[in-house]
C-alpha cells in the first residue's frame, strides 16, 4: 500500500494520547494475577456450577447477581459501569447490596434475596490503581473467580470492561464483548449535507473520539479482526475509494487502483485480505479480493450491469453472503470465494441488503426493505429460519459483537416535512431481538463496526 | 443600487461555483438562487446550465432509465455544453433512502452513468464528464416523503 499525503487529515494526537496510556505489564495495559482464596474451595471453570447457563437462541430468565458498590471514587465509578455492562445484554438481573471484600460473604442471606451470584470488589491506588474482584456462586458457597487487576487510573474503564467480560465469561461459559470497541461515523449538520467523520468510541459510548476532520464524505468502517486497523470509504478529493486507517500512526492508505468507486470492504476472517465492491462502466459493480501484503487483486464476480456489493465472509473464509441484483431486485446470495455459482438465499417480500454473517457461523443478519420500512432480520447461511429482530423507518448497517450474541447496528427516524425529526443512532440488540438499546453518542451516528475484543 | 450590488455578489457566486475544486459537492440547487439573485446567469457558469438546460434528470425507484423529461433536460445540456466548449462537468447520481447505503452507492453510479451515456451519444466529449455517486447520503429534498423520495433519486449536472 502507497502512502497517499493528501487524504484527508487524522487527529492523531489525541488518539496517541490515549495509547500511551495504555503502557505496563500486559498488551492491554491492565495486568491480571490471582487472588489467594478467602477459606473454602474454589470451583473449577470446567465444573457443572449450578450458576453457569447456556445462552440458547430465545429469551431467558435473567441471572440475578449482586454488583455491590466497590467504594468511594473510583470503585464505584468501576463497580456502576461492569453492573451497565452486564445488565445491557439481558442475562443478568443485577441487584445492587453489600457484599464483603476481605471475607466470604453472609451465603444465606445472600441466597435469602435470590441471588444465584455476588460479586465482591474493592479498589485502590491513585496513579496506578488496583481493583480486586471476587466472584461468588451463593447457591454452592465457594468462589468462582478471584483476581486482581492492576493499570494506570485513565485506564479504569477498561478494568471494569475485562472484569465484565470474566463474569460473562465464568457464568455463560464464552467470550463477553464488553472490553472493546466500535467504530463509526459520527453526523452533523443538516440533513442535505451532513458533515461525516471516521470516528471511534468504546462498546457502551465512553471515550468517543473522532479520527477524521470531516472535510469529506467518509463511510463503512469495518474492523480488521487482528491489528488495529480500520478499512473505510473516503470522498477524499471528490474520488471515493476504499483507505485503510491504522489505528496506532493514524496513516491512511488507499487500497487498490479501480477505474470506478471501491465501497463496501471486509476484511477476511484471518485479516490478511480485503473483499470489496467496485462500480463498472456498465452500471454495475463487481467484488474483488484483495491481498494485503502482496496487493494481488482477484476479481471474483464479472456479470455485466449487474450490482454485486455488501461481501462479508463466512467465519471459516471459504464463502462469501453478498447483496446482488442479478436477479432483477437486490437479494442475498452465498458463493464459495474461490468463484463458481452463486446461491441466492433470501425469499421474502421486498429487497434485502447489507449481509454480515455472524462469527459464530450460524446466521447471517440482513436487511430487508419492504413498503412498510427497514426490518433487521436473520436467516441460516442456507436461508432457511428466517426471523425478524427489530424495524423501523431505516434500520441498516449490522455489525456483529464478536461472540455473536449482539447486534450494532444503525436506527434512523423519518424526517418530517423541512427535514426536521431526522435522527440517525446507534443500537445494539440481542440475537434472539430482545434488549434493544441505543449507544449514546453526542452527535448523530451510524454505520457501525464492532470489534474484535481487545487484547 | 441596491440591485446592482446583487448583480455583482450574484456573479461573485457564480464564478465561485465554477472554480476547479470542488469540496463535497451538495446538491442543494444553489444555481437556482443565484439565478434570482442576480439579473441574469454569467454564461457558462452553473447558474447558466441551471436557467438554459436545467441541471438534473430523476429516475423511477431502483431505475436508471431515462424518461422522456430527463432525455429533453439532456439534450439541452448537450446543446448547452456545444456552447462552452472549454466547460467540464461532473454528474453526481443520487438515491432516496429507501435502499441501503452501499446498494445505493452503486446504484447511484448506475444513474450517473445513464446521464453520461446519453451526453456522449449527443456528442459530448468523454473526457469532459466525470461521474460520482453520492448514494444517499446527499438527498436534495428534505422530508421523507413519496415527494421528497422523487426528487432525491436524480442525476445532476455541475459545472467544475
Amino acid at each position: 500500500m502507497s502512502f497517499f499525503s493528501d487524504t484527508e487529515a487524522g487527529i492523531l494526537q489525541r488518539h496517541l494520547s490515549r495509547r500511551s496510556l495504555l503502557g505496563g505489564a500486559a498488551a492491554s495495559g491492565v495486568l491480571v494475577t490471582p487472588l489467594a482464596l478467602l477459606g473454602g474451595t474454589a470451583r473449577a471453570a470446567g465444573d457443572s456450577a449450578p450458576a453457569e447457563i447456556t445462552v440458547a437462541g430465545a429469551h431467558q430468565a435473567p441471572i440475578p447477581i449482586v454488583i455491590p458498590d466497590f467504594g468511594p471514587g473510583l470503585g464505584n465509578q468501576i463497580s456502576g459501569v461492569i453492573s451497565a455492562d452486564l445488565s445491557s445484554t439481558g442475562l443478568f438481573q443485577v441487584m445492587g447490596g453489600t457484599v464483603p471484600a476481605s471475607v466470604q460473604p453472609d451465603f444465606s442471606a445472600l441466597k435469602g434475596r435470590g441471588a444465584r451470584v455476588a460479586v465482591a470488589g474493592s479498589a485502590a491506588g491513585s496513579d496506578s490503581v488496583r481493583v480486586e474482584m471476587r466472584l461468588w456462586d451463593v447457591v454452592a458457597g465457594q468462589q468462582m473467580e478471584g483476581r486482581a487487576y492492576t493499570a494506570s487510573q485513565s485506564n479504569w474503564r477498561r478494568i471494569a470492561h475485562i472484569i465484565a467480560d470474566a463474569i460473562y465469561k465464568r457464568l455463560l461459559g464464552e467470550d463477553g464483548y464488553f472490553d472493546t470497541r466500535i467504530a463509526y461515523i459520527s453526523r452533523t449538520g443538516p440533513r442535505r449535507h451532513q458533515s461525516t467523520r471516521l470516528a471511534i468510541m468504546d462498546q457502551d459510548g465512553a471515550n468517543a473520539h473522532m479520527l477524521t476532520n470531516g472535510s469529506w464524505l467518509t463511510l463503512e468502517p469495518r474492523f480488521s479482526p487482528i491489528s488495529e486497523q480500520l478499512a473505510f470509504l473516503s470522498y477524499a478529493n471528490n474520488r471515493p475509494r476504499v483507505y485503510v486507517y491504522d489505528l496506532n500512526t493514524g496513516q491512511q492508505t488507499i487500497l487498490g487502483t479501480f477505474e470506478g468507486i471501491s465501497f463496501a470492504p471486509r476484511f477476511s476472517p484471518d485479516g490478511r485480505s480485503i473483499i470489496l465492491s467496485a462500480t463498472t462502466r456498465d452500471g454495475g459493480a463487481d467484488l474483488y479480493l484483495i491481498d494485503l501484503a502482496t496487493q494481488h487483486r482477484r476479481r471474483l464476480t464479472s456479470a455485466p450491469g449487474v450490482i454485486d456489493t455488501s461481501p462479508c465472509f463466512s467465519p471459516d473464509g471459504q464463502n462469501i453472503v453478498f447483496n446482488s441484483d442479478r436477479g432483477g431486485s437486490p437479494q442475498l446470495y452465498v458463493m464459495s470465494v474461490n468463484g463458481g455459482d452463486a446461491r441466492r438465499i433470501s425469499y421474502g417480500h421486498g429487497h434485502y441488503g447489507s449481509p454480515v454473517w455472524s462469527p459464530r457461523g450460524d446466521q447471517i443478519a440482513f436487511v430487508r426493505i419492504g413498503s412498510g420500512g427497514f426490518t433487521l432480520g436473520v436467516m441460516g447461511p442456507d436461508g432457511v429460519g428466517e426471523r425478524s429482530l427489530t424495524q423501523g423507518f431505516t434500520v441498516e448497517s449490522p455489525s456483529f459483537a464478536p461472540n455473536g450474541r449482539a447486534l450494532a447496528f444503525c436506527r434512523q427516524n423519518a424526517a418530517g416535512a423541512g427535514g426536521a425529526g431526522f435522527s440517525s443512532s446507534i443500537a445494539v440488540i440481542d440475537v434472539a431481538g430482545f434488549n434493544e438499546h441505543i449507544i449514546p453518542t453526542t452527535t448523530g451516528a451510524s454505520d457501525p463496526a464492532w470489534s474484535p475484543l481487545r487484547r | 443600487m441596491k440591485l446592482k450590488m446583487f448583480a455583482v455578489l450574484g456573479m461573485a457566486c457564480a464564478l465561485t461555483a465554477c472554480s476547479g475544486n470542488h469540496k463535497d459537492h451538495d446538491n442543494n440547487g444553489d444555481g437556482q438562487n443565484m439565478q434570482q439573485m442576480s439579473q441574469g446567469p454569467v454564461p457558462g457558469s452553473q447558474a447558466d446550465l441551471v436557467a438554459t438546460a436545467g441541471d438534473r434528470v430523476y429516475f423511477e425507484l431502483n431505475k436508471n432509465q431515462l424518461n422522456s423529461e430527463g432525455r429533453a433536460t439532456l439534450d439541452k445540456q448537450a446543446a448547452w455544453l456545444a456552447r462552452y466548449p472549454q466547460v467540464n462537468i461532473l454528474v453526481a447520481g443520487n438515491c432516496d433512502d429507501r435502499g441501503t447505503e452501499e446498494y445505493n452507492i452503486a446504484l447511484g453510479q448506475r444513474r450517473a452513468n445513464a446521464a453520461r451515456e446519453y451526453l456522449e451519444a449527443k456528442g459530448v466529449a468523454p473526457s469532459r464528464i466525470m461521474t460520482i455517486s453520492y448514494g444517499k447520503d446527499r438527498p436534495t429534498a428534505d422530508g421523507d416523503t413519496p415527494e421528497a423520495w422523487a426528487q432525491n433519486r436524480n442525476a445532476i449536472t455541475s459545472v467544475r
